[in-house]
């Protein structure tokens, strides 16, 4: 069984969201800037507050963390990148925790932010990953959408899931994220709707995708102790998992990492999925949000369809889920839509979501999936926050 | 079942020409094996020397062992085709244009999943077979086909897009005075070609070729003078505009080396036809060629030039006119980068000894004006870059992978 620590003592708090844009001529560095300012401006705190920074970002270049460091002025005794895309909230929260447990940090911001340049998605799909360069873009050029395309097509075939699953997904997100005025989807979104959408890699079409923006998203980890001086709302880390390159031999995706290590974030937390009062997965296709579902122990292997079947993912439903609308319908701000989730639960869990609180959110699960190197996503990750009144 | 290409309309001159985008060129260098082997149409894979573990992608590394000895090596083609998509949109231009276009993962019996493209006729969850084949940017990619032979199965959009078949193309044959021309004009009639241009010098001077291939409907004889820049580019001008494939089989031999021959007299008539010959055709119908790339079903698509093996190795016996052999293989491979932008192949038929009279001193195996032909089009048909023609040019090439220093001292064998 699991010989992992405790997070004791340390918390997540002052979860800041920048609105997102579909086009920015900004850069990186001015939307992490932003996403720190408004972390810190929660917080009460100045920049010379924190001593350690954890970054994801896919468009700083030339730039690293490194020099987005003098470029806005911080010092630092700990300073991280976190380059795993959609699991980099759960693994930069992961990481920052260990890190002002052990004393290494008192305090860290976690960021996630790109900017969206006209060309921007063209050309960050251009220079991904070797492999993709290699055996991925010269067969169709989809990028992400043919090769989650393939796994839905497996998918649907392994388990008999429809569309129509799929769709009800998207469409209770849209129902989110007409609550969430920082979202960019802003009209409603009908079954039909995203049935009759136009294809886009078959069997996926126009919702099942996420709409490429500028935006970013960051919160902070210390010590209890010293959230509670700040008289801040935060979250404790009730349990974590993350798993890399899981299931290699797999001839396609259908499972993630986290099929590996679920039983250690239920036991760590001592806490089962019937628990959680909302659940953000990584949307970034319907698909990947039902293969969460079914590994994190939701339901067995294949029934997330018929278990979403029966259940309300609204914000009032029996099981909110992506409660600010997802990627699917708020946008996908880069590597920010590995933070949504994450910094969406602490302020749900805090009580602090306004339109989209769920009522008396105390423990939400958030998951991360990330980095499609090739055929299927290699990071994977979970978490699970627990309100401080809980 | 694959819808029978129509042949294509007559051009219409006051549409803008499409022009050549390409589909993502850039691999790592150990992807570039993949290329290699598409160059020569043979199916290889990485094979870790160690625990001969077969892997794809191409990696730096054995994945199963950390062996680091890497082998390209012949793999069993067939697998399951477990998933498939239909990709209707792309941030990629060439693929843009191309949309609808199918791809899928194929789980090959020799362990590995592949995302390639997919044949039309491949019905998911059946066994296919994966080929080799140069993309219109010139990179080894791969593609699922059907096991069995479909119905018109090289007229699927995307196998084609992968080769240069004959079918519906226009093709110039530049020496109708080689003893092999009738045989290749009829085997790409045969093909499908539309048209067969064949040069020929001298037009006063006759030969025994003429006869036949006035005979055959759909060839134009049409003057053309290698030697004569005027005559290449006259030409040019006339039908540079509806030459889809350019098979120069232009050959000037003598047999001897370097001491056997007392002057420079017939090495500067070979390499004014092999060599500047070549240039001058390249240079007369190539911009052309490279602009047509993209011209729906009759686009430009490759470039043959017919040499002798011994383009790679010289054998003594005919050393000067190797030499010229050689130079016109090295100008191939300039022009071959040249021309790629244009998405048009280039493809050297390498060919052992022909039976004609100025090989009469050569041992059989000889090879015929048929198995030319034949290799010619085969080799449009694959898209490939080498055609290993013959018995002896496949030996030949065998023993110059083995070791180039060997062979040239075996082929020197005999002058003591």
């Amino acid at each position: 069984m699991s010989r992992r620590q405790s997070y004791d003592g340390v918390v997540v708090t002052a979860p800041f969201s920048t609105p997102y844009q579909r086009y920015s001529t900004q850069t990186a560095h001015y939307w992490l800037a932003r996403a720190l300012k408004g972390t810190l401006d929660a917080a009460g705190l100045r920049k010379d507050g924190i001593d350690g920074l954890s970054v994801a970002s896919f468009t700083l270049f030339p730039d690293s963390p490194v020099g987005l460091s003098q470029h806005l002025g911080v010092t630092l005794r700990w300073l991280d990148s976190i380059p795993m895309g959609g699991a980099s909230g759960v693994v930069a929260l992961r990481r920052a925790a260990r890190a002002v447990q052990a004393g290494d940090a008192e305090i860290v911001a976690c960021l996630a932010g790109d900017t969206n340049h006209i060309d921007s998605f063209r050309k960050l799909l251009s220079s991904f990953s070797r492999f993709a360069m290699d055996a991925a873009y010269p067969y169709g050029y989809g990028g992400p959408n043919s090769m989650f395309a393939l796994l839905t097509d497996r998918y649907m075939q392994e388990y008999g899931a429809t569309r129509e699953d799929f769709g009800r997904i998207a469409v209770a997100q849209r129902d989110n994220a007409l609550r969430n005025p920082n979202a960019l989807m802003k009209k409603p979104l009908s079954l039909e709707d995203y049935l009759e959408a136009r294809p886009i890699s078959d069997p996926i079409a126009l919702f099942d995708c996420v709409m490429p923006c500028a935006g970013a998203e960051a919160f902070l980890v210390m010590s209890e102790e010293e959230a509670v001086k700040r008289g801040l709302p935060f979250a404790r880390v009730a349990g974590t998992i993350e798993r890399h390159n899981a299931f290699p031999d797999d001839p396609i995706q259908l499972r993630g990492g986290w099929a590996v290590d679920v039983e250690d974030l239920w036991s760590m937390a001592g806490m089962k999925p019937a628990d959680m009062d909302l659940v953000q997965t990584y949307d970034d296709y319907p698909v990947i949000s039902m293969m969460q579902f079914e590994d994190l122990g939701f339901c067995g292997k294949g029934e997330a369809p018929a278990f979403l079947r029966d259940r309300d993912l609204t914000v009032t439903g029996d099981l909110p889920h992506n409660t600010s609308g997802g990627q699917l319908s708020a946008g996908q701000a880069g590597a920010a839509g590995g933070f949504l989730g994450m910094v969406e639960a602490l302020r749900q869990v805090t009580r602090n979501a306004g339109p989209t609180q769920v009522a008396d959110a105390k423990h939400a699960l958030v998951s991360g999936f990330g980095m499609i190197n090739y055929d299927r996503g290699l990071c994977s990750g979970a978490a699970i926050l627990t309100g401080e009144s809980a | 079942m694959t819808d029978p290409l129509a042949r294509p309309p007559k051009k219409n001159p006051q549409k803008v020409q499409t022009v050549p985008v390409l589909p993502p060129a850039f691999r790592s260098r150990a992807a570039m094996g993949l290329t290699a082997a598409a160059a020569e149409g043979r199916f290889k894979l990485q094979h870790c020397a160690e625990c001969g573990a077969v892997q794809y992608p191409p990696r730096d590394a054995c994945v199963s062992c950390l062996g680091l000895e890497l082998l390209w090596k012949d793999t069993d083609p067939v697998g399951e085709l477990i998933a498939d998509t239909v990709v209707h949109t792309s941030p990629n231009l060439y693929f843009r244009r191309q949309a609808p276009w199918r791809c899928g993962t194929v789980r090959l019996n020799a362990g590995p999943s592949i995302f390639c493209h997919v044949h039309g006729d491949c019905l998911k969850g059946s066994d296919v077979r994966l080929l080799s084949r140069l993309d219109r940017a010139g990179q080894g990619v791969l593609i699922a086909i059907p096991k069995e032979t479909t119905p018109n199965m090289a007229d699927d959009p995307e196998l084609r897009e992968l080769g240069a078949d004959p079918k519906h193309r226009r093709v110039l044959i530049t020496d109708g005075r080689q003893p092999g021309a009738p045989a290749l004009a009829k085997a790409l009639l045969d093909a499908g070609a539309m048209t067969v241009f064949v040069g020929e010098g001298e037009t006063w001077r006759p030969y025994p070729e003429r006869s036949a291939l006035e005979k055959m409907d759909g060839v134009h004889l049409m003057p053309l003078d290698l030697t004569d820049t005027s005559s290449v580019v006259e030409l040019a001008g006339e039908i540079g505009g509806k030459v889809d494939i350019l098979i120069n089989n232009a050959r000037f031999m003598r047999p001897g080396g370097v001491l056997a021959r007392g002057d420079t007299a017939f090495a500067r008539d070979e390499m004014e036809v092999n060599y500047l010959g070549l240039m001058r055709l390249a240079q007369a119908f190539g911009p052309g060629m490279k602009a047509r790339g993209a011209d729906g079903i009759n686009n430009a698509a490759a470039w043959v030039n017919i040499l002798s093996i011994n383009a790679i190795a010289n054998d003594p016996a005919y050393g000067s006119f190797n030499a010229s052999q050689a130079a016109a293989l090295s100008l191939a491979q300039s022009l071959r980068a040249e021309l790629r932008p244009g998405g048009v192949k280039v493809m050297t038929v390498f060919c052992g000894p022909t039976d004609d009279d100025w090989y009469q001193d050569v041992p059989p195996p000889k090879l015929l004006p048929g198995a030319v032909a034949r290799s010619v089009v085969q080799g449009l048909r694959d898209g490939v870059e080498d055609v290993w023609c013959g018995d002896v040019a496949k030996d030949y090439a065998e023993r110059w992978r083995q070791d180039p220093r060997v062979l040239e001292r075996e082929l020197a064998g005999d002058m003591g």
